[in-house]
């Protein structure tokens, strides 16, 4: 009894620090966001000398599922509208709040640095190519972008042997980079973190536009800052971070 | 009645749409996977009870290592070695047109890595405990080292391999880490029971994700409840 009093008393200490902290942002970004935010996210804390950013990253879906879950987010950034509206439907987050800040395009890429078969969607069929990375299409929004663009193609039902589906854009870029697959459809802004590695074939059309949404979550303890860092990601030092790494306005 | 009759039904438009592929190779690649990594184990075992060679501590320390690393570290080390970047998988890829990655057989492999500890700790033990002086009295009678081996010592460390053996098939069959960055998550093709539930939770298919969940752990209370019974035994 005497040693789980004095248990609970060196908890209760241990949390003191966690609870005197400033206040706390966690945000919720799409993995295709991973190195723009890291560093929208440190200038945010450098504007706000009080605040502790926390960064997330996933594929969408999954991280619409961890909130849902009851996951404690104030900010939740998607990579398409999809994923969006259907946690405003399952009413998890504040439909007022919604705003598109971002754009991207989606490629083909192959591995860089050795003969590809792949010259055009077309070339995807040739027995050469043995796998196609893409997004899983439940949970991440880049694989049901390439989904669309393949349907429309009229290629997704002859390709569906080939695929691998990677849980996030990451993945997808993981796998192309280390010529695991033979080709693969990323973001513009994933193929050119590693221009070394993977090699862009060609832009793919055919899908809904690529945009990027934030939302702040229903649930959030911070209403006020989640609503100061949405209104941040339109600020031009945002923008200009979001601009160097690639991506489009919105 | 009513109520039974629409359970009944309930339940078997349940069982109808769970997927069943996923359970089937889960027990395909741990089944393989036991196979391979006892035959490793025995032999690795008796080595290491029964011989003493300079770095056999290194080497029994090193084949221990997959019991403490995290999944990652491994599945980084199988695709290192030999993923199609790598100097053999590359060959392998360039000659026979072969790869373990994207491919059940990169499954078996991650199981047989982690299950083997398992066995060869078990097998390690049971033949240390294997009384000398029959292997002794064996031989007195004139019997080949292979068939004292094989009559008089595996019989007798039976019971305590045979219990290791069952620790590490449920061990492969909860393998999740090492699978994924080997095999991926190909439905039908490399999906194993648990990245179908990781699968299933990220969905936000609860009904399935439980379900499997439930189906795995079933089985992984019987093995370890069987494998008890064979360590009693000894």
């Amino acid at each position: 009894m005497q040693c789980l009093r004095r248990f609970l008393a060196c908890l209760s200490v241990l949390l003191v620090p966690v609870a005197a902290c400033a206040q706390q942002l966690t945000v919720s970004a799409a993995a295709s966001l991973t190195d723009a935010f890291k560093e929208i996210g440190a200038r945010f804390e450098a504007t706000h000398p009080d605040v502790t950013v926390r960064l997330n990253f996933a594929a969408s879906g999954v991280l619409l599922q961890q909130i849902r879950m009851g996951a404690p987010v104030d900010v939740f950034v998607s990579a398409d509208e999809e994923t969006v509206a259907r946690g405003i439907e399952a009413g998890v987050f504040d439909p007022a709040t919604k705003q598109d800040f971002a754009a991207n395009t989606l490629v083909l890429v192959v591995p860089a640095g050795q003969a590809s078969p792949v010259k055009s969607l077309a070339g995807l069929a040739d027995p050469a190519v043995r796998r196609i990375a893409i997004g899983k299409t439940a949970t991440v929004p880049c694989g049901r972008y390439t989904q669309q663009a393949l349907s429309r193609a009229k290629l997704w039902e002859a390709l569906g042997p080939k695929f691998v589906q990677a849980d996030s854009v990451r993945q997808v870029l993981d796998y192309v980079a280390r010529a695991e697959a033979d080709a693969g459809f990323v973001y513009r802004t994933e193929a050119m973190l590693m221009p070394d590695r993977v090699g862009i074939v060609q832009t793919v059309d055919g899908h809904d536009p690529v945009t990027y949404p934030v939302v702040a979550v229903g649930a959030s303890r911070e209403p006020a800052l989640a609503k100061a860092f949405i209104a941040y990601l339109m600020s031009p030092p945002a923008q200009a971070i979001l601009k160097r790494y690639g991506f489009a306005r919105a | 009645m009513q109520f039974i009759t629409q359970d009944v039904s309930q339940m078997s438009d349940f069982l109808q749409r769970v997927d069943w592929p996923p359970l089937l190779l889960s027990l395909k690649v741990a089944g393989i996977a036991t196979v391979l990594a006892s035959i490793a184990g025995i032999a690795l075992g008796w080595l290491f009870a029964r011989r003493r060679f300079p770095g056999c501590a290194l080497l029994e320390a090193a084949c221990m290592l997959p019991l403490v690393l995290p999944p990652t570290v491994i599945g980084y080390g199988l695709l290192v070695v030999l993923g199609r970047r790598s100097a053999v998988g590359g060959w392998v890829y360039a000659h026979l047109g072969y790869t373990v990655v994207f491919n059940w057989h990169g499954a078996v492999l991650a199981s047989t890595v982690v299950a083997l500890p398992l066995v060869l700790k078990a097998a390690s033990a049971g033949f240390a405990g294997v009384d000398g002086t029959l292997e002794a009295a064996a031989r007195t009678l004139r019997q080949s080292p292979f068939s004292v081996f094989a009559r008089v010592t595996l019989p007798l460390a039976w019971p305590t391999i045979l219990a290791g053996a069952l620790l590490a098939f449920a061990r492969a069959m909860g393998e999740f880490g090492a699978t994924l960055m080997i095999a991926g998550d190909i439905p039908r093709q490399t999906q194993t029971l648990s990245l179908a539930i990781y699968d299933a939770m990220q969905d936000g298919r609860d009904g399935t994700a439980f379900f499997l969940a439930c189906i795995t752990s079933a089985l992984s209370v019987a093995v370890l409840v069987l494998s008890k019974r064979f360590f009693a035994l000894r």
